[in-house]
């Protein structure tokens, strides 16, 4: 069956069961372990699978298949391979992988299916097996979802289990002794004779014998990197200016564009008129830009240097015709999402016995509406690539998370195969979900065509970053909770509404329509462990045409601050302390309960305050939640300043995220979100003056920095279980913390973001 | 395979793709005077028109990308270098008003402040995505020069102006204070 065929098959089956008729005969573990074409090797290196390469002078190089922007994969997912393997970590680095199906990611797939994480049903298991199984052969590379240790935790260690073993097989072959007895340690064989020899001695002879057809890994109590801090072994390089952003790329010959979308997002572009550019320094020409993989019309200048074409696009006179989005502004959207909350009941993603009865059967009941902006990304490297076609073959040097539907994108504009086009990836300035969408490649490859023979580097100014980016969805949400005559909760009913990702996502990379649930929309309402006596928990998807797209713990990032605002709200209508109204909810939840208690302790909930260093008054609050398989509890300490500004002080952040690889990898990524979330719930907000965005650059969109930085403090709790998501756990808890903190602390309860103190 | 469906309609006729005529106009044209710049103690010519921003002619002429470009504005702090020691935004500087004044960048700076800044950044394992982390330890350096024991509040004075959106302030703060007692 042609490949679109398949592809739309699946995407278009996401949660559904049809994925069931698609066979199967291996484990997708072991499918994982060998690429379709050998690995590319230098000099002395022997491949020993897809995921390894040994030099002979015992230097291990460890294929890196995600992308490595910050979230410190390259340090993780190498300490995973190097435990099997023995190998020595100060010999070890890392390689962007080449693309193959072994490397696409199945787990952020697998999550993507609308299943309860509590659900233990039968389709579940069956439907998230098959669906990794079919992802193997026809999903995609790419790095998101908070899935890198997740998808390669079992692939990564069986690709070192393996190589150790034919390590092991070639030094028992040449020291004729049973390969039981040879031992590894650091990077060094040896047997009990005596005999004794680094890896690279055995490297091309190991790489030569077959994979071995099992190998057994490691306890947890036989590890000696994971579960201990490691260095991130890309330090050295982001510390001398010597790592390369994708940014960075210097092909010889190098000419730059700089480009000018239309300013309605959407819009087209009805003419030009370049005179003026052209006749500007070092201009070389002036083109029109289409609108493939979502991209808004514009035009690109282009010229020998990248000041010269920054100057030139601003000297193009444009005329714009305006696209659907022009006919609104974000007042008409937040209308229209109200509108349909009061028309439409959603589309339920989780039930539990009779929700309207129970509310009608209520001694009281309590309601609020809540509400959340568009997001922009603002990544720190602004939106970039770099494109070469020469002798009908293309080269990409880019910043993405997605190198496969990249390298799609590139070809399709260059028109050649896909065959054709090879893709560069280094480190990235920042994701974020921003370089999940391959628009700018698309455009930099439509930029190249038209230089054919010089490589060409597309920048966006930052102005063109902010405005024509792919937003985190606007959203509006509404609550009922229905209580008995003591006060204890008896029904949970939750509509919120807003635009699906994961339908125009998918359009934008392949090209194909995609319908029915999506988990991401609702994904933080409904997918939470409180035991509710009765609830219903629906989204009710709106179509509008603002370009919208996977923002840092997607749908969690709007969903967690509603969910936990009203649950502090309901506890606090019924005069409950706020930890144990949600520990009273919690009781089959163990994990859960010592996140919470975890945080709590560490705060001092419950213990008074000292107040701000200028003498404000400092209140506590608490928020819990489950994202991309972690649970994560945050107490925020908060203040407000003379000036109303919202300051918050410190917060405690309690994590189980399963079994942990790096301990102090885990404390940067939940310092990371803490401040990514703090930046969006205090100064987050893309609005819209028919069909454009407002926000431009730094100035008009704040972010957190030095000064206002709250003291954060990590608590791992420990765990067995495999490992979870970590990329963006911590951001969804943060915003209803300080929310709840400041509803203790004024009275006010606010129930939209970004988090603003009304005058006094 | 294609996976893209038909080909995107060009939104405009081709004759309004357009391209400067050849041969191009005189050499005397701005944007290829030369100026001299001291640069991490050496001398390079360059050809750039004097409004260019020094980021600029740092990642363009020059290919020296360690200097990063973040915002345009000023805002960010991406594109930090010193000039004389003084810490500048490269992205708002033209080319014109460095003059004599000694460059240096995140590939030339030397010292011990950012010898013991470095080895702090590491330590405490700073960075993340690393792309505003140039700008930050020019930053600091600038500050540790000046500076050699600050506080709390010399630090929030000196680094609020470069932006991380990975969030490496708390590590940052740390580090300068480590690097101060070594």
């Amino acid at each position: 069956m042609p490949m679109t065929t398949r592809r739309r098959f699946i995407l278009g089956s996401l949660g559904a069961t049809s994925a069931l008729v698609l066979g199967w005969s291996a484990l997708p573990v072991r499918q994982r372990l060998s690429t379709a074409r050998p690995l590319p090797v230098s000099g002395s290196e022997a491949a020993l699978n897809g995921w390894v390469k040994i030099d002979a002078d015992s230097t291990v190089t460890v294929m890196l298949a995600k992308s490595e922007m910050g979230q410190g994969v390259s340090t993780s997912l190498a300490m995973v391979l190097a435990d099997e393997l023995d190998a020595d970590w100060a010999k070890l680095r890392t390689e962007t992988s080449p693309i193959d199906k072994i490397y696409n990611n199945l787990a952020t797939v697998v999550d993507g299916l609308p299943f309860h994480p509590d659900s233990t049903s039968t389709l579940k298991r069956v439907a998230g097996w098959l669906t990794a199984k079919s992802m193997r052969e026809i999903g995609v590379m790419m790095t998101g979802g908070s899935s890198s240790l997740k998808d390669l935790w079992l692939p990564m260690r069986e690709a070192g289990a393996s190589a150790r073993a034919m390590l092991v097989a070639a030094a028992a072959a040449e020291w004729g002794v049973p390969a039981a007895e040879v031992r590894v340690k650091a990077g060094v064989l040896s047997h009990a004779s005596g005999k004794t020899a680094p890896m690279g001695h055995f490297a091309a002879a190991a790489a030569a014998l077959p994979l071995p057809a099992a190998v057994t890994l490691k306890t947890p109590a036989q590890f000696t990197l994971i579960g201990h801090a490691q260095s991130r072994k890309d330090n050295a390089a982001k510390l001398d200016g010597s790592a390369r952003f994708g940014i960075d790329a210097l092909p010889p010959g190098l000419l730059y564009a700089s480009v000018v979308m239309c300013p309605e997002l959407g819009g087209g572009l009805a003419g030009f008129d370049a005179a003026q550019a052209l006749a500007m320094p070092g201009v070389k020409k002036v083109i029109a830009l289409g609108t493939a993989a979502g991209l808004t019309a514009g035009v690109a200048a282009i010229a020998e240097q990248p000041w010269q074409a920054m100057q030139a696009v601003k000297a193009v006179l444009p005329q714009w015709s305006p696209g659907p989005a022009a006919a609104w502004s974000s007042a008409d959207v937040f209308k229209r999402l109200r509108d349909e909350l009061d028309h439409e009941d959603g589309f339920a993603y989780y039930s539990e016995g009779d929700a309207a009865a129970a509310l009608k059967g209520a001694a009281r009941t309590l309601k609020a509406e809540y509400q959340a902006p568009y997001l922009a990304h603002a990544a720190m490297e602004p939106i970039n690539c770099t494109v070469l076609l020469k002798d009908g073959a293309g080269t990409v040097w880019a910043s993405t998370q997605v190198p496969g539907i990249a390298r799609s994108a590139a070809a399709h504009a260059l028109g050649i195969d896909a065959e054709r086009v090879s893709v560069n990836v280094g480190f990235l300035g920042g994701g974020f979900g921003r370089r999940l969408d391959v628009d700018f490649i698309a455009q930099a490859a439509e930029i190249a065509r038209a230089m054919e023979g010089r490589p060409v580097q597309t920048i966006w100014s930052r102005e063109q970053d902010f405005t024509h980016d792919f937003y985190r969805p606007a959203c509006v949400s509404r609550f009922e909770a229905g209580l008995d005559a003591q006060g204890r909760l008896t029904a949970w009913h939750n509509v919120s509404a807003g635009q699906a990702i994961v339908p125009k996502a998918v359009s934008r990379a392949f090209g194909l329509p995609m319908a029915g649930p999506d988990k991401t929309t609702s994904e933080g309402a409904f997918d939470q462990p409180y035991e509710w006596p009765a609830a219903r928990i629906a989204h009710r998807i709106v179509d509008l045409p603002i370009p919208i797209g996977f923002w840092r713990s997607v749908g969690h990032s709007h969903q967690a601050f509603f969910k936990e605002s009203f649950v502090d709200e309901v506890a606090q209508a019924t005069g409950q302390d706020p930890l144990a109204f949600r520990l009273a909810l919690l009781k089959n939840h163990p994990r859960h309960q010592a996140v919470l208690r975890r945080a709590a302790d560490k705060a001092g909930w419950g213990t008074p305050v000292a107040p701000a260093p200028d003498g404000a008054k400092v209140a506590r609050g608490l928020a819990l939640h489950q994202s991309f398989g972690s649970i994560v509890a945050e107490v925020a300490e908060v203040s407000v300043g003379p000036d109303r500004t919202i300051r918050v002080h410190r917060v405690v952040c309690a994590v189980d995220c399963g079994t942990v690889v790096n301990p102090d990898g885990v404390r940067q990524q939940l310092e990371s979100a803490v401040i990514f979330g703090l930046s969006a719930a205090l100064h987050g907000e893309i609005t819209l003056d028919k069909g454009r965005v407002q926000q431009s650059n730094f100035h008009q969109q704040g972010a957190v920095r030095m000064a206002d930085c709250p003291r954060i403090e990590v608590e791992i709790l420990p765990s067995a279980e495999p490992p979870e998501g970590l990329g963006e756990p911590g951001l969804p808890p943060l915003a209803p913390a300080v929310a709840n903190a400041l509803a203790r602390l004024t009275g006010q309860r606010l129930r939209a973001l970004p988090l603003r103190m009304p005058a006094a | 395979m294609s996976l893209w469906g038909e080909a995107p309609t060009p939104t405009l006729p081709t004759d309004q793709t357009t391209e400067r005529p050849e041969p191009r106009t005189s050499p005397a044209a701005p944007g290829t005077e030369m100026s001299t710049l001291k640069i991490n103690g050496q001398t390079r010519e360059v050809h750039a028109a004097p409004d260019t921003p020094l980021l600029w002619v740092l990642r363009g002429e020059l290919q020296m990308t360690g200097t990063k470009f973040g915002c345009g504005m000023a805002l960010c702090g991406a594109c930090t270098v010193h000039l004389d020691g003084q810490p500048v935004r490269s992205c708002v500087t033209p080319l014109a008003a460095v003059g004599t004044q000694e460059v240096t960048t995140i590939e030339g700076v030397r010292g011990a402040s950012i010898d013991a800044l470095r080895q702090a950044w590491a330590a405490i394992n700073v960075v993340q995505c690393g792309y505003c982390q140039s700008g930050q330890l020019m930053s600091a350096c600038a500050l540790l020069d000046k500076t050699p024991k600050p506080t709390d509040a010399d630090i929030d004075a000196a680094m609020s102006g470069n932006l991380c959106r990975c969030g490496t302030y708390p590590r940052i703060r740390e580090a300068i204070h480590q690097a101060s007692t070594n």
